[in-house]
């Protein structure tokens, strides 16, 4: 190997700015809510105390953030699975050409990109003048779709381009059935891309914001809460919670990628011979 | 692998025009493909027409309904269009708008393509340039409202960044613009949306050839000739999805200007969030619909530069 030039070490020395920027907030909050009781939103840190944690157990003193983290999870939970099974009919649908694709295709690319306040403000109305109450369960999942499909969708379009076809080909010269290829041969192939499907339909569910806003209905989900908080909270217990739920997030995203490991070692292991009988 | 010619297949293919229930076959298996195709996109169908269709329709509707002090009743007139186009405020509001967008989109796009760059072409271990990659990424799946909030210490009055600039003697008294200003708006847009260029771009530049960077090197080209001429133009469609992302996220937003600037900036998406606020939707929708427009020109004009679909 060539030894490495001087741009390495410069373009290194930026990317661990970058890091420090992307992280660095993040680490001075989790500090910060270490405050000591008469501790204050900056530093310096007067003593260090779990007292922000207790307050935020305390239910009382900062709302509902308990419910609200509660109705965050379910519906994350609920948006997850319908991402993922929609994701992967749509996908299974594109991969030959229908009539109706091209502008089911572009309609998928304005739900990533049309503003979110308009699909707020859109599904609020609706809700609205047709005299129905808007619900997390209802209106806000709906308009959380509109954010998690596409990127489902765009991640499923990525797989199945490099999907081989030969597998299935194969499958149908033994004689497998339609429904049998894809249970035993395209959903195991496709299986660990369905698991970022699933990071992603939680997790953007999760911390969704824009679009629930008018139409999370009279119980907030957690990001509403805690925007809720900024307005009339200026203690500590801001950043305990932003911490803990941060920390929440870290803890999903690991529980993933250790899922998409083991299951890629499992398959590295366990999986198929094919082709080396033959050599 | 040597293909040897055997009766069976030649008797039983001839290549004359098919036969008429072979052809038959072929045209039901299309026909039957394409039910399939429809029925299982028939989910994404409902929801998207349900839940973006329909709510697009209804603003669109609502935009030339009128509004009292309490309720909003239907009707066709173009009041709200015309208090909005005579306002002189729309005009700096959309503005402002493009100018956050634009400043964004410069920072992002720099050190987005830097930080990719970085990845894809001097991290040499596939492992490395995956974890380093997903040390971008996480950022991502976590809550953007706590990551502005997570600026107040740094940015407030006697925050980290003034403390420090005031121990190190360059300033006297401690900077007021640096939080609740235009400058925090950007500086959370970047923060919260670089990822969205390093993701495509690094994804381009995965998908370079290394030997064409070799050949480049062989012809004798600096190492800034090859990004320019080989590097730049191979990842334009990275850069182009980035870009994409980043200008209609801008746009949009109406939380990030809010939090940041205190209430004291205002873009299109304020405009439109605050006229709600005050139960005018007609207004609101209005608003909305010149927004999306604007949106939507953009993006058709940056799908002009890449085929999405080609770059899955």
């Amino acid at each position: 190997m060539e030894p490495r030039s001087r741009s390495f070490y410069l373009l290194g020395a930026f990317f661990a700015l970058f890091i420090l920027f992307l992280y660095g907030p993040t680490i001075t909050i989790g500090i910060l809510s270490f405050q000591g009781p008469g501790g204050g939103l900056t530093f310096p840190m007067r003593g260090v105390s779990l007292n922000w944690y207790r307050e935020l157990f305390q239910q009382q003193a900062v709302g509902d953030i308990w419910g609200a983290f509660f109705r965050s999870l379910v519906l994350g939970l609920m948006v997850m699975v319908t991402t993922v099974v929609v994701s992967v009919m749509g996908g299974l649908a594109f991969r030959r050409k229908f009539r109706g694709s091209t502008p089911l295709f572009y309609l998928i690319i304005t739900s990533l990109t049309i503003p979110s306040i308009l699909v707020s403000l859109g599904i609020g109305l609706i809700f609205s003048q047709s005299g129905l109450d808007v619900h997390w369960a209802t209106s806000g999942f709906g308009a959380q779709l509109t954010w998690t499909l596409p990127f489902g969708l765009l991640i499923m379009f990525a797989v199945f381009n490099r999907f081989d076809k030969s597998y299935e080909e194969a499958a149908r010269d033994l004689g497998a059935t339609p429904w049998q290829t894809l249970q035993h041969v395209v959903l195991p192939i496709i299986g660990p891309s369905l698991i970022g499907v699933a990071l992603f339909g939680f997790t953007l569910s999760y911390d969704e914001f824009a679009r629930t806003l008018l139409t999370a209905g009279s119980y907030n989900t957690l990001p509403l809460e805690i925007f809720g908080m900024t307005t009339n909270v200026t203690s500590p217990v801001l950043y305990a919670l932003g911490t803990m739920t941060t920390l929440f997030s870290f803890i999903i995203i690991g529980v993933f990628l250790l899922i998409a490991r083991i299951s890629q070692s499992r398959r590295a292991a366990m999986g198929s011979d094919a082709g080396k009988g033959l050599v | 692998m040597s293909v040897i010619p055997t009766s069976a297949s030649g008797a039983k293919a001839p290549d004359l025009p098919l036969a008429a229930s072979a052809r038959y076959r072929l045209v039901r298996k299309a026909r039957d493909g394409e039910r399939a195709s429809w029925l299982l996109s028939s989910p994404l169908v409902l929801v998207l027409g349900i839940f973006l269709v329909l709510p697009i329709l209804m603003i669109v509707v609502v935009s030339f309904w009128g509004a009292t002090e309490f309720s909003i009743y239907p009707a066709f007139e173009f009041d709200n269009y015309q208090f909005l186009f005579g306002s002189a405020v729309t005009y700096q509001v959309f503005f402002k708008t493009f100018v956050f967008a634009a400043i964004t989109w410069v920072f992002t796009l720099a050190i987005g393509f830097t930080v990719a760059y970085f990845l894809a072409f001097h991290v040499r271990s596939l492992t490395w340039q995956i974890a380093l990659f997903l040390l971008c990424t996480i950022p991502f799946w976590t809550s953007n409202i706590i990551r502005m909030i997570s600026w107040v210490p740094f940015l407030g009055r006697n925050g980290i960044a003034n403390s420090a600039l005031l121990q190190m003697g360059l300033i006297d008294q401690p900077l007021e613009w640096l939080l609740f200003s235009d400058f925090a708006v950007v500086l959370a847009f970047v923060h919260l949306y670089t990822l969205f260029m390093v993701v495509p771009i690094f994804n381009t530049m995965m998908r370079i050839d290394k030997s064409l960077v070799e050949a480049a090197r062989d012809a004798g080209a600096s190492g800034l000739q090859i990004l320019t001429n080989v590097i730049i133009p191979l990842a334009k469609p990275g850069i182009m999805i980035g870009s994409i992302f980043v200008v209609t996220l801008v746009m949009g937003d109406f939380i990030t200007v809010r939090f940041m600037s205190g209430s004291q900036s205002a873009n299109v998406g304020r405009l439109i969030s605050n006229d709600i606020a005050l139960l005018q939707y007609p207004s609101a929708a209005a608003t909305a619909v010149v927004l999306l427009a604007m949106v939507l020109i953009m993006i058709a004009i940056m799908l002009r530069f890449v085929d999405i679909r080609k770059e899955l």
